[in-house]
Formats: C-alpha cells, structure tokens, sequence
C-alpha cells in the first residue's frame, strides 16, 4: 500500500484556540505549518468557552494591571501553578486580546468604545473580554479567519493559497514519531476513508485540548478524549499533575440528555444566584478562610457589590469553581438538592427578560430549547459537570516545549501547571493564546536551529501496523461498551469527591479494561466508521484515566479540582509537591518532583499573612527563590 | 418513561444508498441525535454522523429530518407525533460521503474567496474604538456557527450543482454584509463584488436560509437585502453611475 506524505517544517495538532495561534506565529516566522483538525475547520470545543476571556486591560476598572491577575491566578490555583507560567500570562494576555481586534474580532463595548469586561469568579476585577456569551466562538472564528487571510496572501504571493499553511480537517493522528531521541513527525489516518497518512516534521505542537469523554457528565464534545495527553506519554513526554480536574459547578442536569452540558459562569457574573430546594441562598455557608476577607458574608452586603463594587465584598457564588461545585455536591448529598439532583440558579429576579436575553443569549436559547424553561422567568437547574484538565503536558514555560522530548511542545489545556490546582473561568481563552503563540515561536526557533529529521521505514510499519489492527481481530470487545464502562468508573469512583480505597479499585479496573481493550475489534469498514475512531480514542482515554487515578491516589489532601474524604482540607507540605506521570510501555508511573518556588519580586506581590496559609514556615523564611 | 421509536436512517455512500428501518429505545427530552447514538452504540457500530458539542453552538450535526435541513443536537424527538416515523437524511445540497455524513467543502472553499477583513494599516492593539450599537449589526451575523444549513436549503444550490461555482451562498452573504458593516474595514467594493463575483444576484429572497438558522440570523432582511439595495441604487441612480465613470469613485 502506498501512503500518503507530506512534508512541512511545523506541525499542529489540534485547530483549537491554541493551535490555531500557534499556526499564525509559526507561519509568520516563515515557516511552512500543517494544522490537522480531527472534526470540521472552526468546530473546536474552543467554540463552547462562553463567558470571556481573561486580560487585565483595565478598561472597566483602572485599578486592574497584570499583578492583581497573576495574584488572582495563584490564588484559584491553590499556589500550585508553575509561577513562571502565571506572570507570563498575566502579562501578555492583554496584548492577545488586542491582537484579535486588529484581526477582526468584535467585542462588546464599554461606554468609551473600548473592549468591555465582566466579573467572573476569583477575579478580584472586571476582567473578562466577551462577545456576550458566545465569547469562544468568535476567538476561533477570528483565528480561522486570519488563517484564511495568511492563506491569501500566499495566493497572491505565490500563486497557491495552501503552500504554507494547510488545513487538514478529520484526520486523527494516531502516534508522533520520533527518530533518534527527536520528533520526525506523526502518523495518522484520514477519518473520511480510513487512508493512512504520513507527516514528516521536525517539530510538532500538541493543542489537542482536554479530557472530559473520560467521565460520564461532561462539558466536553467527543472530540475531548485527551488524544495529545496520550501522544505526549507515548512519545516518552510527562504528564504533571493529572488529578486536578475541574468540575464545573453549573452543568444542565435535566433532561437527562443534555446532562453536563455547560451554564456559563457568567450568570452568576450577571448576577444569578445559588439556591437549595429550601430556597436557602447556601453559599454564604461555604466561604473558606483563606477567602473570608474577599467575599460578602451576608446577602445584603452581596447585593449591593452589583452596584458599588469598591464598598463591599464579592458575592460567594463568585468563589472560584472549585468551591461552588463542592458546595453544590455538598447540598445535593444533603439532600437539599432538587428531584433531579441539582440545585437552582436563578438570574430572572436580578435581570430584566430584555438584559438576559442580550447578555446571556445563548444560554436562554439553550435552556428554552432543550429544557423547555425560560430563563427570564423561571431558575435553571445546574450541578456539577466535568469540565476541564488542569493536569497536562510537562512544559517549559517560556518555550512551551514538553520536557525530555526535544521537537514536541504543547499548548493550551493539554499543557499542564499554567493553572495549578484549578482553573479561574476567562484564564482558558487567554492561555491559548498567549501560550499558542509561544509554542508557535518556539518551534519555529526549534526548526531554524535543528533542521530536518527524515523518518525511518520502521517507524512506519509500526504506526501502520497499529491502525490495521482492530479490523483484523474478530468477535473482540466492542468499544462503544468499553468506554461506557470506563465512564461509568471514573464518575463513580474517580469524581469529584474521592477516596484513597475508591481509587485503588479504579486504578484495578481501568487496568482490566485496557488488558480488553487490546482485543478490540470493528466492524464494517475504514470509511467513516465511529466506531473504528473510538477504538483509538478508547486508548488514549485509558492512559489519561490511569495517570488520573495514579496521581490522585497519591495526593493525600485536598486542594483545588482534588478532593479527598479520607484527607480533607489541604495540607502544606503537598503544596510542594508536583506529580509526574510517565509511560514505560505497559504502565504509567506516577512519581513526586519539587515545585519551582516563587522568586522574590512575584512572592513580594502577595502579603505575607496569606501566603502563610499556603506555605509552611521554612518556604516564608526564604521569602523566595532568590 | 422510554418508548421504542421507528427511525428510518438513510445509509449508503457516493456510490448508493437505501433507507433503513430500525426501532430504538427514547427517553423524555431525548433529541434526534441522542437516538443515532443510540443505534450507533447499540445496532450500527460504524453508522457515520457529524457531531461535537451537542449544545447548538457547534454547527456539525446537520442533517434533514423529515426533509428539513436540521440540527439533529436540537431537535427533540417529542416535537414529532408519537408514533411517527422520523426520516433522517443526508444534507441534500452536497455529496454524500457515508450515511448522514456529506462533503461540505465547498463552503471551506467559497470561505478562501471571500476578501479578508482589512483593517487600516496604523491600526495599533488596543487603540481601537468602537461603539456597542456599531459593532452589533455585524455581531449579528458573526453569532454563524457554520452549520451551513442556509446553503443547504438555498434553491439555488440545493438541486443546480451548475450554479455552484458562481454562488457563495448565505453563509457568506453575511460574512461580506459583517465585512461591509465592520467599522474598522476599509476595504471598499464589498457589495459590488458580493453582486459581480459571489453571485449576491441570484439570490431571489425567498427567506428559506432564515427559516432554518439554527442562530436566528436574520439572514435576508439584515444583510442580503440591505445588500441587494446599495447595489442596485449605484448601479442605476444616473448621477451616481455617471460619477462613478468620470471621477472613478469606489464605495459600494
């Protein structure tokens, strides 16, 4: 059988935000840059983020700069985040936004004519840039467009609009390759016919997004099946801290089909509010200590932070997600939760019907048509949903590249430690790009100093071999079953509240279920066949699941997207502590490695007082690396 | 609560196809792809459909139920009679490459023809300004999840292959109209080349593209139309026309 090849200086996996950014930077750097989506151009989950994009432009609230925002990151994080990676976001994402707007995004405005800003949770300020609530799709839109715009300009340049830069849209990529000890390229299939295709490149970015079809109610489309998490250990990259996974306080919970699919945070940014089937505002019950002095205690003083800002405290359904998601699975367990095993979230009695339907569109057309409710008059009922991976790709900061596999960088929710224990709702969008185009730069720096790495005949064979494989087995297990089961573990056993016996059988069944996944077998044929795909995705979620569970079981305390009931509260010699996953071929392995420290002028932006909530005695002594 | 429903599903590729009858399991506010699923886990294993967010935010599980250009994720099956047969096809506008799954690039391709945004050179980040009411007439029609059921359901495309290659189709009457409308675009001619090049004429206003967007764009009364107008009054008001050839002047 004779290939397909391609031969290109950068290669993108993955057309999300991250990608798409990382495409733009590679191919202004004068570098030739494949993109591989594995849906439609322009269909990326990134086209779900909703709520906005976090930069601390400053707009609506001067007093916001990149050092209230990087203060706001560590603080949702836990002060688990790799700091480096923090400043630079915080410091570039204002820059990112702007750069969209001189590509044609279109923002809501402030009365000036400037971007607009929303409040969102753990956000001291109004930070968040949005296009109503529909804030990712125009992100990916106006990525997509630009890539049409370079692609144009080439075709003027050079007669062929694709010479520098191609989309190849529904292609999997199935393995990076690498020849001695560096990236070559990737191997991968087209899923419209099944044909097999050969990338030659020497060095790939990975913005393959996350890991949400591991678990049974999820925000995540199909397409997050942390393919790149699985890529990058297999290519001999770490994963870090793989058992911090976000669950997003407000998911639908009814009807049952659309269970998990994502209420935006910018209902309760707009003013909607948490209630139990007693009518009880809750959240005022669950303000930890370490956010007492930021959060209104009372819901008088909470209704007035609406209007006077300066004057009163934030409103608890404004603490970062973590909390408000374990505060909801708290009253459901309670048994305070409604029939369906949510509770209410209600932004009728604040807004009027016109202001919801201009700032929150999507989510009244979303909840109308698919829940009959009308959220102008009546409250939605949410709970939580698996959301987003806070764990991913070992990086360098600065570079993005994957630590240990020179050629490989990873941007965007497949990277890991930007958003340590937990992610603040708007630091997503800006992570992709900012890092997007790191990754974009750094690899096209990698090319220019390192040159061509051809791949080797038996690299081939073997990639080759893999993909052959489950239509040659008969009467295997089938993987639609496979990864209900899968799912219905991890909901049960590896979710939001775990314990260290739960997790010990769940590291057992997942491993039995990948010993059967090895004998998966397909019918019909290569053509566009679902179940031929998932056969590959199964595989990658299974990893993902493994390095999940490993890490969590490992990690005694709670802290972040991480709850232990055998180790409740968190604990701060943990906070020292990364998790490093990694793949020796049959097994992950999951080992402890050293946070980087603060260094002095960042660990000088906090007071002393909060940072020894987080740190023990000897790291406040230092008072920084340096 | 679950009752068996009775699914026709068309199922073949370029080369033929038939429909297949299949019963499946429904639960309460199940929508139409929530059954394929179904039938895809359960009896079909290698049925092909489009899908991703499954919220309508996406634009990839288009298809025609019961003859209407769709999205499966928002449509529920109770909005049909109980008892009812429920048809789903391929979209009919574009070639089938397996089961409910079509080649769409035809709309990837008309996306290249489409002159970019061109901002004015000394644009720099963060200067720009704009009002709220300024921008929402083009926010309007960036709300497109390019679920391409507007081109789906246009006459002009939907059974005349031959037009294709003149006609760019709804979709991207209003991403010229958002272009057009953008206050920072300083490319001129937009509409001209709307009517000259992307075949904005053919388009006889039968609204049927705003019928089925799933984003309620007002698709014919707020960009095709306004469009449509401009053209004709430069093309045929006598002063203009003659200005146009005298002084050269652009701005249509």
């Amino acid at each position: 059988m004779t290939i397909e090849r391609h031969n290109y200086d950068v290669l993108i996996i993955g057309a999300g935000g991250a990608g798409l950014r990382a495409a733009v930077e590679a191919r202004e750097a004068g570098l030739r840059v494949a993109i591989i989506c594995k849906s439609l151009f322009g269909k990326a989950h990134t086209v779900m983020a909703e709520g906005g994009a976090a930069a601390s432009m400053g707009n609506v609230n001067d007093n916001d700069n990149w050092m209230v925002h990087f203060r706001d990151t560590m603080r949702g994080g836990k002060f688990l985040n790799h700091y480096r990676m923090a400043e630079l976001h915080a410091k570039e994402a204002p820059d990112r936004i702007w750069e969209l707007e001189v590509w044609g995004a279109l923002f809501d405005r402030t009365k000036e004519g400037k971007i607009s800003q929303r409040n969102f949770g753990g956000h001291e300020y109004p930070r968040l840039a949005h296009v109503g609530d529909r804030t990712g799709l125009e992100l990916i839109r106006t990525m997509q467009q630009r890539i049409v715009a370079l692609q144009q300009q080439d075709g003027r340049d050079f007669g062929d609009m694709e010479c520098n830069i191609k989309v190849f849209a529904e292609l999997t990529i199935t393995d990076i390759l690498k020849e001695n000890g560096k990236v070559s390229g990737a191997y991968g299939y087209w899923r419209e016919t099944g044909a097999e295709v050969l990338f030659e490149a020497p060095a790939v970015v990975i913005a393959t997004g996350g890991v949400g079809k591991t678990f049974k109610i999820t925000s995540n489309s199909w397409e997050g099946t942390g393919d790149g998490h699985a890529l990058a250990l297999k290519a001999g990259a770490n994963l870090v801290d793989m058992e911090f996974l976000q669950f997003h306080p407000t998911g639908m919970v009814w009807p049952p089909s659309v269970r998990g699919i994502l209420v935006t945070e910018s209902v309760r940014g707009e003013g909607g509010v948490l209630t139990n089937i007693n009518g009880e505002r809750f959240m005022f019950k669950y303000i930890p200590e370490v956010f007492k002095k930021m959060y209104a205690d009372n819901e008088e003083e909470a209704d007035r932070w609406y209007e006077d800002q300066d004057n009163n405290r934030r409103p608890p359904e404004l603490l970062p997600r973590d909390e408000v998601a374990r505060a909801i699975n708290t009253e459901v367990k309670a048994g305070r939760g409604t029939e369906h095993g949510g509770v209410f979230l209600d932004v009728s009695k604040r807004l009027s019907a016109e202001v919801i339907k201009k700032r929150l569109p999507s989510m009244w057309h979303q909840f109308y048509e698919l829940a009959g409710v009308d959220i102008t008059k009546e409250p939605m009922e949410v709970g939580p949903t698996c959301h987003y991976v806070m764990g991913g790709v070992e990086v360098e900061p600065d570079t993005a590249a994957a630590v240990g596999v020179p050629g490989l960088f990873a941007a965007g929710e497949v990277a890991g430690g930007m958003h340590g224990s937990n992610r603040l709702g708007g630091n997503s969008l800006t992570d992709l790009l900012v890092f997007g185009r790191r990754a974009g730069a750094a690899a096209a720096q990698y090319v220019k100093n390192s040159g061509k790495n051809p791949v080797s005949e038996a690299a081939i064979t073997a990639a080759a071999a893999k993909i052959q494989a489950p239509f040659d087995r008969e009467g295997g297990e089938n993987s639609y079953s496979l990864h209900a089961e899968l799912q219905e573990i991890t909901h049960n056993l590896v979710g939001i509240i775990r314990t260290g016996a739960e997790l010990q059988s769940a590291i057992e069944k997942i491993a039995d279920i990948r010993k059967r996944s090895a004998n998966v077998s397909v019918s019909g044929g290569r053509k566009f066949n679902p179940g031929f795909h998932l056969a590959f995705d199964l595989d990658n979620m299974l990893l993902v699941a493994e390095s999940t569970a490993k890490s969590a079981i490992a990690r005694e305390e709670s802290r972040g997207g991480h709850t232990r009931d055998d180790f409740p509260g968190m604990n701060n010699k943990w906070r020292q502590v990364n998790h490093i996953s990694s793949f020796d071929g049959t097994k992950v392995n999951v080992r402890e490695q050293v946070l980087p420290m603060l260094p002095k002028e960042l660990f000088d932006l906090f007071d002393v007082h909060e940072l020894e909530k987080y740190m023990t005695p000897e790291e406040i002594a230092k008072g920084g690396s340096n | 609560m679950a009752r068996k429903l009775n699914l026709r599903i068309w199922r073949g590729d370029s080369d033929s196809g038939e429909l297949k009858d299949v019963q499946v399991e429904v639960n309460e506010g199940e929508v139409v792809l929530d059954v394929i699923h179904r039938v895809q886990a359960t009896q079909m294993g290698d049925l092909a459909v489009r899908w991703n967010c499954k919220a309508g935010k996406c634009g990839s599980c288009s298809m025609e139920i019961n003859g209407k250009p769709r999205l499966a994720c928002m449509t529920q099956v109770a909005s049909y009679p109980e008892g009812e047969t429920i048809t789903v096809t391929p979209l009919r506008a574009f070639p089938v490459i397996k089961d409910l799954v079509t080649d769409v690039s035809f709309n990837y391709k008309k996306a290249m023809e489409i002159p970019a945004y061109a901002p004015p050179a000394d644009l720099a980040p963060g200067d720009a300004r704009m009002q709220q009411v300024d921008v929402e007439r083009s926010q309007e029609f960036r709300k497109c999840i390019e679920c391409f059921l507007c081109q789906d359901v246009c006459h002009v495309v939907r059974d005349h292959e031959e037009n294709k290659k003149s006609f760019a189709g709804p979709r991207f009457f209003i991403r010229i109209a958002e272009l057009d409308m953008h206050p920072l675009d300083i490319l001129k001619n937009r509409k001209k080349t709307a009517q000259e090049e992307h075949g904005l004429g053919m388009c006889n206003i039968t609204k049927c593209c705003t019928e089925v967007c799933p984003e309620h764009i007002r698709i014919t009364d707020n960009a095709i139309i306004p469009m449509k107008e401009r053209v004709v009054d430069i093309k045929y008001d006598p002063a203009r026309w003659l200005g146009s050839k005298i002084r050269k002047r652009e701005g249509l």
